[in-house]
């Protein structure tokens, strides 16, 4: 009974599921697919670029790419966009080791470090890159200094993304905290940063301040850091063989961070990234404490608040924590000499845009622009531009960098303190045991 | 069992005058069949699963191609005698623990319930398994939401009925897995729940006709019929619960990334932060292959249980 129609129904069912299957694979033609499998490379005027630029970035990027495409139509330009952190950083190094690496990608310059390292990138020579204009001489010199590893550059850089202070301008403005031309008072004291966040908390009636906190190692260590480098202090020495932790400035940072947060409730002991964006967006804390990028989430949100350079609170020379992200050329035996050329046109092309670029916040790292009249305009983004030369990037080891379980580690412990889990001596005596295992084991780059 | 099943329903008619070479030709045209299978799974499970096996014997890194340096046992040795590795296995066993007995025991609760109904049972049918097809993500996104500090829902509820300081869920090393726990409970559910009801639906209902005419009481036919007869059922749901609890990754890397500090890493997070972040595959393949022998194990005990069981009934 009704098998008829039943096996109809099926067959139909599979002829249909056979089309798609046919139709995917047809399409699948033209995007590399058939290419792929058949171990053919792109067409020779393709430029691929892969990055990790999502959100703001992403979009500013685009526009970039957009920017450069019409100026070189002879070139396509064939843009990846992949998930940042390990999803990134995994595929740039299985492509480079399967000999298809992309021609040019963006790296961070602490991860960059770790894949020259690998021998993945290609060393850049400046002679070949002096008819570009990508001289050391057009770039901030501390950014510029860390595209070199062992003394060979293999990066260009595109900015600086500091650990940077933001603050809510209503919030300020009534707590007392802005001077006679509207801008914030100096903070650059542990008992002047203690006091501004108590004002605003007055105003807000909940949060002087908020940071991210759960769920989250990176936040957590850019504060701590931040800190620890501004009395002096390193983490890492030898390549990460030796574990240079000075407890007590270690101790002296986790304290005064457990005081503002868990003791003093200045800053919410709970909260993740998405909920201290939201907290400062809707008013509920008056300072923010995080990388440049959420500038555009706060233009978006029409939030009234400016931002500024983090606060030299221990009052040493001054640190904040940052990275940058970076150009690199994964390694490719077969590239000419010509197609570099090309990649190093299009780097140049982008730098070029970087008044775009400094839109999301980020200090561009090309001179000629980071010193132009143009930038300056560029509020709130360029208030914090002189710190471009004073950050601090992660102490240099395999197992560093954004996105690194060195990051994790330290994040997870000082996130402990912060929300009164953990006292800071134990935490202290957690991340040496932690990184030991690190340092203890032999390098696999 | 499908491969028997289909050429008896459809060779009725012939089964009679099936002479051994045809039978052969079936065979082969089985192989055939199967054989674009087959090939994907030698290329993509088994191969990989054996390079995995050499690999965990190497130094074998993320950043550079091919085996690397031969490492013996040291890989081993050193994962067995790390606490980071123990302490994740352990989340996982601590996930599973806290998983599985509700898994199991709110579906059939649920099932018998859904059973029993006279009418809309397509409705509750749906409401329970709907939310076993939501992604993990969407479903880690929605949970940790809901257990947001201050403006969570969970919050809110909790104050309505006069728990005004609840647990600060995610972020509470003490309560971090519990509250994963708690979604993995409403979110996988329906899986066990469909098996259970299916299980149910098997039992014939003359039994319960001629218990309630003997006189036994609900409780009783419950007892002494429902129970015995889902055993079979309830075996099947156990392992496939076990091991998909020991499973555990996407939910505590979503929600929690294993923290807070560590306190909820599970054994596959720590194989990919190894593997993955710290670019040492080898190791990883090794930690991998330790973890693998206590799933085998698992399905071992569950194997000799039910081939015991099966000769027994």
């Amino acid at each position: 009974m009704g098998t008829d129609s039943h096996s109809l129904s099926r067959r139909n069912l599979l002829r249909g599921a056979g089309l798609i299957g046919l139709g995917g694979l047809i399409t699948g033609c033209g995007s590399g697919f058939v290419t792929g499998l058949a171990g053919v490379g792109a067409p020779k005027n393709t430029l691929s670029y892969w990055n990790l630029l999502g959100g703001g970035d992403g979009v500013r990027m685009i526009a970039m790419e957009n920017a450069y495409q019409q100026a070189h139509e002879s070139v396509a330009l064939n843009a990846v966009v992949l998930s940042w952190g390990n999803p990134y950083y995994t595929k740039l190094s299985l492509a480079t080791l399967g000999n298809k690496p992309p021609d040019v990608a963006i790296s961070h310059l602490t991860r960059a470090s770790i894949l020259a390292r690998a021998g993945l990138l290609e060393p850049l020579n400046p002679g070949e890159l002096a008819p570009f204009g990508l001289t050391g001489g057009n770039f901030t010199p501390r950014a510029w200094d860390m595209a070199h590893t062992d003394g060979t550059l293999y990066a260009i850089p595109l900015d600086t993304h500091p650990l940077v202070m933001y603050y809510r301008t209503d919030v300020a403005k009534k707590a007392g905290l802005l001077d006679s031309s509207g801008n914030l008072k100096n903070l650059d004291s542990p008992d002047a940063l203690t006091a501004a966040l108590t004002a605003a908390k007055k105003v807000t009636g909940a949060y002087g301040g908020v940071v991210s906190i759960n769920n989250d190692s990176a936040t957590p260590w850019r504060v701590f850091s931040t800190l620890y480098y501004q009395l002096g202090g390193s983490v890492l020495a030898n390549d990460g063989q030796d574990i240079v932790l000075d407890d007590a400035k270690a101790e002296k940072v986790l304290t005064f961070i457990q005081d503002l947060i868990a003791k003093r409730g200045l800053l919410p002991s709970s909260v993740d990234y998405g909920g201290a964006t939201t907290m400062f967006s809707t008013g509920k804390a008056g300072f923010y404490f995080e990388g440049d990028w959420e500038i555009t989430t706060f233009e978006t949100t029409k939030s009234p608040f400016s931002m500024t350079a983090f606060p030299n609170v221990f009052g040493g020379t001054y640190a904040v924590q940052a990275d940058s992200h970076s150009f690199v050329l994964p390694r490719d035996p077969a590239r000419t000499d010509a197609r570099r050329q090309e990649i190093f046109r299009f780097i140049r092309s982008m730098l070029d845009q970087s008044s775009t670029w400094a839109q999301g916040g980020h200090i561009p790292a090309w001179l000629p622009f980071q010193t132009s009249a143009a930038y300056d305009k560029l509020k709130p983004a360029s208030n914090y531009k002189g710190v471009a030369n004073h950050v601090r990037y992660d102490d240099r080891a395999w197992y560093s960098g954004s996105g690194s379980d060195f990051e994790n580690i330290m994040g997870f412990a000082i996130a402990a303190v912060a929300a009164g889990q953990m006292s800071p001596a134990a935490a202290i005596s957690d991340m040496r045991s932690k990184l030991a295992l690190y340092a203890n084991t032999k390098s696999p780059v | 069992m499908s491969t028997q099943a289909i050429p008896t329903a459809a060779g009725a008619r012939t089964a009679v005058a099936v002479a051994p070479a045809k039978r052969r030709d079936e065979g082969r045209a089985g192989w055939g069949l199967a054989a674009p299978f087959l090939l994907f799974y030698l290329l993509f499970l088994i191969g990989p699963t054996l390079y995995g096996v050499i690999m965990s014997f190497f130094n074998s890194s993320l950043q550079h191609s091919g085996l690397g340096g031969f490492a013996g046992a040291n890989n081993y040795s050193q994962a067995l005698t790390s606490s980071d590795f123990w302490s994740a296995m352990w989340h996982t066993v601590l996930f599973t623990l806290l998983t599985t007995p509700p898994l199991v025991v709110i579906a059939l609760v649920l099932a018998i319930f859904t059973d029993r109904l006279a009418r809309g049972r397509w409705f509750f049918r749906l409401v329970f398994f709907a939310p076993y097809v939501v992604p993990s993500a969407a479903m880690a996104l929605v949970w940790t939401w809901l257990y947001t500090p201050q403006i969570g829902l969970w919050d809110k509820w909790l104050s309505a009925v006069g728990i005004t300081s609840p647990p600060n869920w995610l972020a509470d090393p003490n309560w971090a897995m519990v509250s994963v726990a708690l979604a993995t409970v409403w979110w996988t559910l329906g899986f066990n729940f469909v098996l259970y009801l299916a299980g149910l639906q098997e039992i014939p209902r003359s039994l319960y006709e001629a218990a309630s005419v003997d006189g036994a009481t609900r409780w009783q036919q419950m007892r002494r019929i429902t129970i015995p007869l889902l055993r079979r059922t309830t075996g099947l749901v156990l392992v496939l619960q076990i091991i998909a609890s020991l499973k555990i990754f996407d939910q505590i890397f979503l929600m929690t990334s294993g923290g807070p500090n560590y306190s909820t890493r599970p054994l596959l997070e720590y194989v990919y932060d190894i593997g993955f972040t710290d670019f040492r595959t080898g190791y990883a393949a090794a930690a991998s292959m330790l973890y693998f022998l206590v799933i085998l194990a698992v399905s071992l005990v569950w194997f000799f249980a039910s081939r015991s069981q099966r000769k027994g009934a």
